[in-house]
């Protein structure tokens, strides 16, 4: 290994530390602004915006209580195997101005893959925890997710096609290449449509990825107490809520990357470290924007579904409109 | 094939439930295959603490059976202890009692609506409802003291008297209520997501509602078209024309499932609003208690001897109040019967074949009032535990009874 190949990796493990770091601030963050709205929405005070880094170090100094019938290494594997994956996203997805840290050597089918992981580790965790509530949440939990994949990987795939054909040589999947040509200025008014229909499978598919109503049936609290997480507490419950914010600010800035990657220095006429900052503070005025809408505002807005209800929703309904938004800009494409 | 499940408990605390009560489910997959009721465990021995009182104290008891009804339970006792007494109350005394127990009733349908929604996951209209919610209770109090417990009941009338300069802050809140009708009914009944969880869920048919003897607006949700107001008009709604409310009123047909009955009780908010109009408008003049000196009043009623009813359509349905005098301080017997204790046996038919999601909005669908039904709990002394008389048992008991008194 030559000397700059081992600077370049201990910059890599820097960077990731503050990545991970900061998108935990941020994710929590966020959550707090989520929460200020939601309560504003629905006419209540509502919890100051500090209010999850309180929920937070509250639960680390709570008692970590496993089950006596749980598999403990099964159980307190489950929250620590949901953060890790979720954090791991992080490094490939670009925010705004600041490039990936590991951009070149994963892609969107690689983020698929570890939106997937968080999911898997709830499923996990639910049913090593031993209780009827928790394991109705996992079962729950592995039907929702297999109801959501479909769509949300058909809108992933058809971004990626469409890239393809317009630029053949291109890395298609890379976040880097789509956010460099958004799909918006590919495609015709047709296609444009199909765009939209694209978009809007995203957003719906965004409530389910992170468990809140109308598609919290996992967790239902008035149902199930909880559901999966029924039996968590302490310092395994707090890492499964970082887990959780974290993904908001994943699913965020996935949206941006794929939909809004436009920038506003260049219209700006700004260039250097100005920019960078005006980017920067645009990306996170989008990222306010883009959350309050697929997860503030749904979960205000609607009751929640049962099990049935949002596996059709999924698989049949939002799949439609992820296929149809296909054949749009294929139509688009041909004409 | 056999059909494996597994026993699911909720209860006696779950998030579901405000009040501690049982329920064992076996369930396969996600649909109830059988359900079993196991209530007892919130019985406060209120009857027995009356027994201990003298008429005026019990008032004050019988508005604690329950938080929500604390206008109904009054009332009924009232009624059942003038009727064992012969006592007369002053026809002015009569409409404001009217009064107060259908602002209570608009406060409970309220206060209700929420909670479902709160079931389905909607947190928006829980905290949306009880802030319509909010007018009424600020009347309540304006009018009682009170929000919640209001002390306005009194053996032979009411302790206050609604004066002029109340009316027209009761008429701000009636005209609100008229406002925010079109409101309500646009949350409850045509929002898409709440109309996907309701319909066809908890249904209960004509027969198994007259068959289980619900009452109120569970019973009515079915098609019986049954309320003490319209059956047996009492007090001032003897004045009025009042019809049981069915869900074929507003859609035009009757299913008995959980949104006929949301159906049923935005509609009696409404019936509410009308009845109070109708009791301002023609308010008698006079007094308003028909022997002002309570210590005049307790030897009265120490000197009668008798056994008395009173029913009263509480906003859960009919609430009954049996009590007996026997020439002393204390009533010899005071049995309170809520409503909840009927429709209790309501939740078997509805839960059945239901999916695990529906169970907390089934529940709910009733509006019980666990603290209010639970009267008996059987505890062996020796080995504290709870026990469950069968059908059997109970009937061999009352053979048994029966035999000792005819000796």
């Amino acid at each position: 290994m030559s000397g700059g190949s081992i600077v370049i990796f201990i910059l890599n493990i820097l960077g990731a530390l503050i990545i991970a770091v900061l998108g935990i601030m941020v994710g929590l963050f966020y959550k707090g602004i989520d929460r200020k709205l939601a309560a504003m929405l629905q006419s209540r005070v509502g919890p100051p915006i500090r209010q999850p880094f309180l929920d937070f170090f509250k639960l680390m100094i709570k008692e970590n209580i496993i089950p006596e019938n749980a598999i403990p290494w099964v159980f307190n594997g489950a929250p620590i195997l949901a953060l890790v994956s979720t954090i791991t996203i992080l490094f490939y997805i670009p925010f705004g101005p600041i490039p990936a840290l590991l951009g070149n050597s994963g892609d969107l089918i690689l983020i698929v893959y570890l939106l997937a992981i968080p999911a898997i580790a709830l499923v996990t965790g639910g049913f090593s925890s031993g209780s009827t509530y928790a394991s109705i949440g996992a079962q729950r939990e592995m039907v929702l997710m297999m109801s959501y994949e479909l769509p949300l990987v058909t809108t992933i795939i058809v971004l990626g096609w469409r890239l393809n054909l317009a630029f053949p040589g291109l890395k298609v999947f890379s976040l880097a290449a789509l956010s460099a040509n958004p799909i918006w200025g590919l495609i015709g008014p047709l296609g444009f449509i199909g765009a939209l229909l694209l978009f809007f499978t995203l957003v719906i598919v965004t409530p389910a990825e992170l468990s809140i109503v109308p598609f919290d049936i996992p967790e239902a609290e008035t149902e199930l107490a909880g559901g999966v997480l029924v039996e968590y507490s302490g310092r395994n419950l707090a890492l499964f809520e970082l887990a959780n914010a974290v993904k908001m600010l994943v699913m965020g800035a996935l949206t941006i990357a794929l939909f809004f990657p436009y920038n506003l220095s260049p219209l700006l006429s700004l260039t250097g470290f100005l920019a960078y900052i005006v980017d920067i503070v645009f990306f996170f005025f989008k990222l306010f924007i883009v959350i309050f809408f697929e997860a503030t505002f749904i979960r205000v807005a609607i009751a929640r579904f049962k099990i049935d209800q949002a596996s059709t929703a999924y698989l049949i309904f939002l799949s439609a409109t992820g296929l149809m938004g296909l054949l749009l800009i294929a139509i688009d494409y041909i004409i | 094939m056999s059909i494996s499940t597994y026993k699911v408990p909720i209860g006696p605390i779950h998030p579901s439930l405000a009040e501690p009560m049982t329920f064992n489910f076996e369930i396969s997959g996600e649909r109830i295959q059988s359900v079993d009721l196991a209530p007892g465990d919130n019985h406060r021995g209120i009857e027995f603490m009356g027994r201990n009182r003298n008429i005026v104290q019990i008032i004050y008891l019988a508005e604690r059976i329950c938080g929500i009804c604390s206008a109904s339970h009054p009332f009924a006792f009232c009624r059942a202890v003038e009727n064992a007494a012969g006592i007369e109350v002053p026809l002015r005394a009569e409409y404001i009692r009217v009064i107060i127990a259908e602002l209570e009733r608009i406060h409970s349908h309220i206060l209700w609506a929420g909670i479902a929604a709160e079931e389905l996951g909607f947190n928006s209209v829980l905290y949306l409802s009880w802030k319509v919610r909010e007018e009424v209770l600020d009347l309540l109090e304006m009018l009682t003291g009170n929000r919640i417990n209001y002390g306005m009941f009194m053996i032979g009338g009411v302790r206050r008297d609604i004066t002029e300069q109340h009316i027209p802050r009761i008429k701000k809140t009636l005209q609100y209520y008229k406002d925010v009708y079109q409101q309500l009914e646009d949350i409850f009944l045509k929002d898409p997501s709440i109309a996907l969880r309701t319909k066809n869920v908890g249904i209960m048919t004509y027969e198994d509602a007259l068959h289980l003897a619900s009452v109120g607006p569970t019973a009515r949700a079915s098609g019986v078209k049954k309320d003490v107001r319209q059956d047996q008009p009492y007090s001032a709604y003897a004045d009025m024309d009042i019809k049981a409310i069915t869900p074929d009123v507003y859609s035009g047909e009757t299913n008995g499932d959980v949104y006929d009955r949301i159906i049923v009780r935005i509609l009696e908010v409404f019936q509410s609003v009308q009845i109070i109009e109708y009791c301002i408008d023609n308010l008698p003049d006079g007094e308003i208690l028909s022997e002002p000196k309570i210590i005049k009043l307790l030897g009265l009623l120490k000197k009668a001897k008798g056994e008395g009813v009173g029913r009263h359509e509480a906003p859960r349905g009919e609430v009954i109040h049996y009590v007996k005098l026997n020439e002393a301080e204390n009533p010899e017997v005071w049995k309170a019967r809520a409503p909840t204790y009927n429709n209790l046996m309501s939740w078997l038919p509805m839960l059945q074949r239901q999916e695990v999601a529906d169970i907390p909005i089934v529940i709910a669908s009733i509006d019980p009032c666990i603290g209010c039904m639970d009267r008996v709990t059987l505890v062996d002394s020796n080995t504290n535990k709870k026990e469950v008389l069968t059908r059997e048992e109970l009937i061999k008991l009352s053979i048994k009874k029966t035999r000792r008194i005819l000796g």
